[in-house]
């Protein structure tokens, strides 16, 4: 019974546990805060894992952006909250939901433990032929060279989930800025932290971004870094958030899905299939692509937690 | 010393537990914002402690953009009780 | 040369520890809402800042070093004023007898 396994059996435990009491927690914001715990130990088990990527990813959008997020969406439910409580569902109900949340967990408690030993994967071949890359990260590659597909419909599923969020608002102020005023208070003590702290945070994401080549990072955990620095800046009032109908906005918004959409067309030309890299070119075109996908996750990321339009310019 | 520093991560993760469920059973509203600067602080110790035990690359870059993006949503949980 | 530096890794780090176990106590003990947000913020940042002295040694580099004080850095900065902001929106919040 080694420290490890008794430390991986406790934070299980504690995943656990945290997951159960956020399900049966009474106030929507204490259900948030249980979230939040869940994020952070679930980066735990992943830096358990060794998957530091992705134990990235979870600090930065799981505990720090969907937290910040659900904590909004709280605050606009704050006065539906006692309706919603009242409400209690039936009897058979309950039961149906019961049995189906049963026999979904038998059916997947099933396949986890009936799995083939070992398991089916490609990472072997994925680590053979990183040198065609030129980068030394594999998580990078599989995402940037080897899916690239992937990771270019999830950019514009980031964009089309920006547009239901902002399909949100009324007519009249369509087009307006997102979210109510910032804090005019001009308090001292947030607007020195939202003047000291974007500036490391820039540094820290252009690091993360630039390291992500070699090392676990990347443009997703930069963007996200970004996205905070971004929003904390609005909260204290040093800066309002943009009205969504800009032009340089949305232009800030298109101009990573449209550049990596480019270079995959590009490879038609160049290689010979949709997003294939010419020999030799690869680690400039992902470095190419990354660069322009930085701003506009990070922009989109940042709008999306914002909300949608809220109040219109005075004419 | 890998052994005593897994411990050290365990027990911090231990501390954070215990007192985020006083925090959550407190009465005031300022107890619940005082969840996010716990999880900020222990989480970045129980990193460092992890990164120091198991030597994997990379993991004090977890811890870095833990401490800013916790910065962020604590100011967040402040400025939405408020 | 390295056991000394063990024995500070160790004593710092079970310093710091200790520390993080006396702002818990606090936090399950102190009767206000401001004492245990005093006991949360002190305890833990002091706790923080010696598991980070004695991990010093055991950084790889200068640059590792680097980090390190700086994670601590960001942590002091973000502690010290989300605690002035939660300590007022406390005070507005409960009026004082």
């Amino acid at each position: 019974m080694t420290l490890e396994l008794v430390f991986d059996i406790g934070l299980a435990a504690l995943v656990l546990t945290v997951a159960t009491w956020t399900l049966l927690a009474r106030e929507t914001t204490a259900a948030v805060i249980g979230f939040v715990a869940y994020g952070l130990l679930l980066t735990l088990v992943w830096v358990r894992l060794a998957a530091v990527d992705v134990a990235l990813t979870e600090a930065a959008i799981g505990s720090g952006m969907t937290g910040v997020l659900l904590l909004t969406a709280a605050a606009r439910l704050r006065a539906t909250e006692a309706v919603a409580n009242a409400e209690q569902p039936g009897a058979t109900l309950r039961v149906v939901a019961a049995l189906l949340c049963v026999s979904v967990f038998a059916g997947l408690a099933g396949i986890v433990l009936l799995l083939p030993e070992p398991g089916p994967t490609l990472a072997p071949q994925a680590a053979a032929n990183l040198g065609s890359t030129g980068l030394g990260n594999a998580v990078t590659a599989v995402l940037l060279s080897f899916r690239a597909i992937d990771t270019l419909l999830e950019t514009v599923v980031l964009l089309l989930a920006l547009l239901g969020v902002w399909s949100l608002a009324p007519d009249r102020v369509w087009g307006g800025r997102p979210g109510p005023q910032g804090n005019v208070q001009r308090d001292g003590v947030l607007v020195f932290l939202a003047q000291l702290l974007p500036p490391v945070g820039i540094v820290v994401a252009i690091h993360l971004f630039w390291v992500g080549a070699d090392a676990p990072g990347g443009k997703f955990q930069a963007a996200t870094i970004l996205a905070a620095m971004w929003i904390l800046a609005q909260q204290a009032g040093l800066t309002d958030a943009p009205p969504v109908d800009r032009r340089w906005l949305r232009l800030v918004l298109v101009a990573g899905p449209a550049a990596f959409l480019a270079v995959g067309f590009l490879g038609f030309a160049a290689a010979g299939a949709f997003l294939a890299y010419p020999a030799g070119y690869a680690k400039p075109l992902i470095l190419f692509i990354e660069a322009a996908l930085m701003p506009s996750i990070a922009a989109t990321l940042a709008l999306l937690v914002a909300g949608p339009p809220a109040r219109t310019e005075p004419p | 010393m890998a052994e005593f520093l897994l411990g050290a991560a365990a027990f911090v993760v231990a501390m954070v537990a215990v007192g985020l469920l006083r925090l959550l059973r407190g009465p005031a509203n300022t107890d619940r914002m005082m969840a996010g600067q716990l999880l900020g602080t222990g989480g970045i110790a129980a990193l460092l402690l992890l990164a120091a035990a198991t030597n994997i690359p990379g993991v004090m870059d977890v811890a870095l953009a833990l401490a800013l993006l916790a910065a962020f949503s604590s100011v967040a949980f402040v400025m939405s009780a408020s | 040369m390295t056991l000394v530096l063990d024995i500070l890794t160790v004593v710092a780090v079970s310093a710091g520890v200790f520390f993080f176990l006396a702002g818990t106590v606090g936090l399950l003990r102190f009767p206000d809402s401001l004492s245990r947000l005093h006991a949360l913020t002190k305890a833990d940042n002091l706790g923080l800042g010696l598991v980070v002295l004695g991990l010093l040694p055991r950084a790889d580099g200068p640059f590792g070093a680097l980090k390190l004080i700086a994670v601590w850095l960001l942590a002091q900065l973000a502690g010290a004023t989300v605690t002035q902001l939660l300590a007022r929106a406390a005070r507005t919040a409960e009026p004082q007898e």
